[in-house]
């Protein structure tokens, strides 16, 4: 376990490492003069001066891809081309919005999700069990910003009982909350639907192995075989998949957080495009991989510990 | 004598695959989820190359006396900010949708193939690296990926289509090497290579017929995402540049004016919808009816 442990830090380390010096590289990638390619055709000479000396532009491109992995590995990003301030100091200030409405939206999707799921396969084959699928393939593939294009519509344009812009402050945790509903729920449609569908799946499986159908040979109650032996054993896959559904809800919280003008890591990375401030679009984009890798690695291990068929081949490994 | 004999069953099988194609369609057709999606896709097919046909008006004209109407009988849908009839306009979007989401899947397929393949079949160092450089690539969320490419690319409708194939490639690559990989342990590729086949020939006429049903299937899943990528990177205006008629650009015009006019943004996010609905069921659709491991699973199921 231990050995498996390191070696799966490790593997998430090396590809962090990649991950920065890909970023360090792109603006190499495409041809041309590396300044025009961050601030377009029409850059003015002034700022593009700035540009090369504070990107160290000049510097051979090796050295500035391990320059730029070794400064953030110190928490240095750059600094912002326009008011100068560190990027790391912007990130860390919109990174509690997006953080929070990641995990509320995946909050959503599980406990809506995973009965939903529950309830159709105990329900197979049914009338019920049919609308809970084609509910849940629309919900699967309505795009999250049609989905928060929509909310805001009826519940901000037409009915005007949820706030349709910014995110509230922390001091008044009510507002925050009326503020954090619409987004949340529009991002976490996808999910909801994504869940009810896996856990369907895999609750399904369950029922048909072996130690199920013994156990309603003993007499077990059907709710006792459906809640304690299959449910458990069905939410295992569930896990396993969250590490990917915390990075699609990363991308999706970029519409999200325009649509809704909230503060968070998508718009920073959005404004940034748009003014092309390049080292904030970098730095910003490298935050968002590395949680999506540590989100990753923290649901793969997580699937480890809870599957105990995957936890002896560990210690056989 | 020892060519005679493997000919006259791979002759059959020829004849059999040329078949194939119009049975499985049939099969799909046969389920109403199936017959669902062949209907939406087909008709969005037919729309897009009739769009001059078919839609009412041209979808640039401009006529600002009748700017932000409701659906009325001179514009079923109403019309834009700039008098534009937006039936029109999503009638040519279809073009521009399915225009960016198929050129840019199959360049990921075609991309993914080769690289899966060479990775699978040369295993080694090159496998590693391979595995690596996909593994980079993928811990990025797709559209952030593609949204730091177009920042140095800059917008356009053909950097949308780039940007969308470099960030779907990874995944083809990761299943075309595993497919490889199985293949690959075949006793006939083994017989192959004792016969003196070179890798090309393995590869090329032994292996990839084998992997590319399963990787079209994966082809026709993932149109839907493309569509929703282009419509979404549209809609905040670093993709399609208006006036193009994306149904993503109709969308950002629409949300300008969310206030005075809830039509553009309903008729574009209801298109959106019908759109990935349909390419959806009729992938599902294709993967039960063709890829034999979940028969499998279905055939276990009901003994």
């Amino acid at each position: 376990m231990v050995r498996y442990l390191l070696k799966r830090l490790f593997m998430a380390f090396v590809v962090v490492v990649l991950v920065m010096a890909f970023l360090g590289v792109l603006v190499h990638l495409v041809p041309g003069d590396p300044v025009k390619v961050i601030l377009g055709p029409r850059a003015d000479p002034q700022l593009s001066e700035i540009v090369r000396k504070q990107m160290n532009l000049d510097a051979p491109v090796a050295t500035q891809v391990w320059d730029f992995i070794v400064n953030a590995f110190q928490g240095n990003l750059g600094q912002d081309f326009l008011s100068q301030l560190p990027v790391t100091r912007l990130i860390a200030g919109v990174l509690p919005h997006t953080v929070i409405l990641a995990l509320a939206s995946l909050g959503l999707a599980v406990l809506l999700g995973v009965p939903l799921g529950v309830f159709a396969a105990t329900h197979q084959n049914s009338i019920l069990d049919r609308i809970v699928g084609i509910v849940s393939v629309s919900f699967i593939t309505m795009p999250p910003y049609v989905a928060g294009l929509f909310l805001l519509l009826i519940f901000s344009v037409k009915l005007d009982v949820l706030p349709a812009i910014g995110s509230g402050s922390f001091s008044d945790p009510v507002d925050y909350l009326k503020h954090l509903a619409l987004p949340a729920v529009a991002l976490a449609v996808t999910w909801i639907g994504y869940l009810a569908r896996l856990v369907r799946a895999s609750m399904l499986e369950v029922l048909n192995t072996n130690y199920v159908r013994t156990a309603h040979a003993f007499g077990v109650s059907e709710r006792v075989v459906f809640y304690k032996y299959a449910l458990k054993n069905a939410i295992i896959p569930t896990v396993a998949v969250l590490g990917v559904g915390l990075g699609t809800l990363l991308g999706g919280a970029i519409f999200i957080e325009v649509i809704f003008t909230r503060p968070g890591l998508g718009s920073l990375i959005f404004g940034a495009i748009e003014t092309r401030n390049y080292p904030i679009v970098r730095g910003g984009v490298l935050c968002v991989a590395v949680l999506f890798v540590l989100a990753n690695l923290l649901a793969d291990l997580s699937y480890r510990f809870l599957d105990p068929r995957t936890r002896t081949e560990l210690a056989r490994a | 004598m020892a060519i005679a004999v493997p000919t006259r069953p791979a002759r059959r099988r020829l004849v059999e695959r040329l078949r194939a194609p119009l049975s499985i369609l049939r099969e799909v057709a046969r389920r109403p989820v199936g017959l669902f999606g062949l209907v939406v896709v087909g008709g969005l097919l037919a729309l897009a190359v009739a769009a001059p046909l078919v839609a009412p008006y041209s979808d640039t004209a401009q006529n600002i006396a009748d700017r932000l109407q409701g659906p009325s009988l001179a514009h079923p849908l109403g019309t834009d900010e700039l008098g534009r009839d937006l039936l029109s306009r999503l009638i040519f979007g279809t073009r521009i949708a399915l225009g960016v989401a198929i050129p840019a899947v199959s360049a990921a397929l075609a991309a993914g193939l080769v690289l899966g393949a060479v990775a699978g079949y040369v295993g080694r160092w090159v496998d590693n690296v391979l595995i690596v450089v996909m593994d980079t690539l993928q811990a990025f969320p797709a559209v952030i990926l593609a949204l730091a490419l177009l920042a140095v690319l800059g917008p356009s409708l053909r950097n949308v289509i780039i940007v969308i194939a470099v960030s779907f490639a990874p995944a083809y690559a990761r299943v075309a090497r595993a497919l490889v990989l199985t293949t690959k342990q075949n006793q006939f590729i083994e017989a192959e290579r004792s016969l003196g086949a070179s890798d090309l020939r393995i590869v090329g006429i032994h292996i990839l017929p084998n992997i590319v049903g399963s990787l079209f299937i994966l082809l026709a899943m993932d149109i839907p995402s493309a569509i929703t990528v282009e419509a979404g990177l549209s809609f905040l205006g670093l993709g399609v540049q208006p006036p193009t008629p994306s149904w993503g650009v109709i969308l950002n015009d629409g949300f300008d004016r969310v206030r005075e006019t809830p039509w553009p943004v309903l008729w574009a996010g209801l298109m959106l919808m019908l759109a990935t609905l349909g390419f959806t069921m009729l992938g599902e659709t294709l993967r039960d009816v063709v890829d034999p491991k979940l028969a499998r699973i279905r055939r276990f199921r009901r003994t």
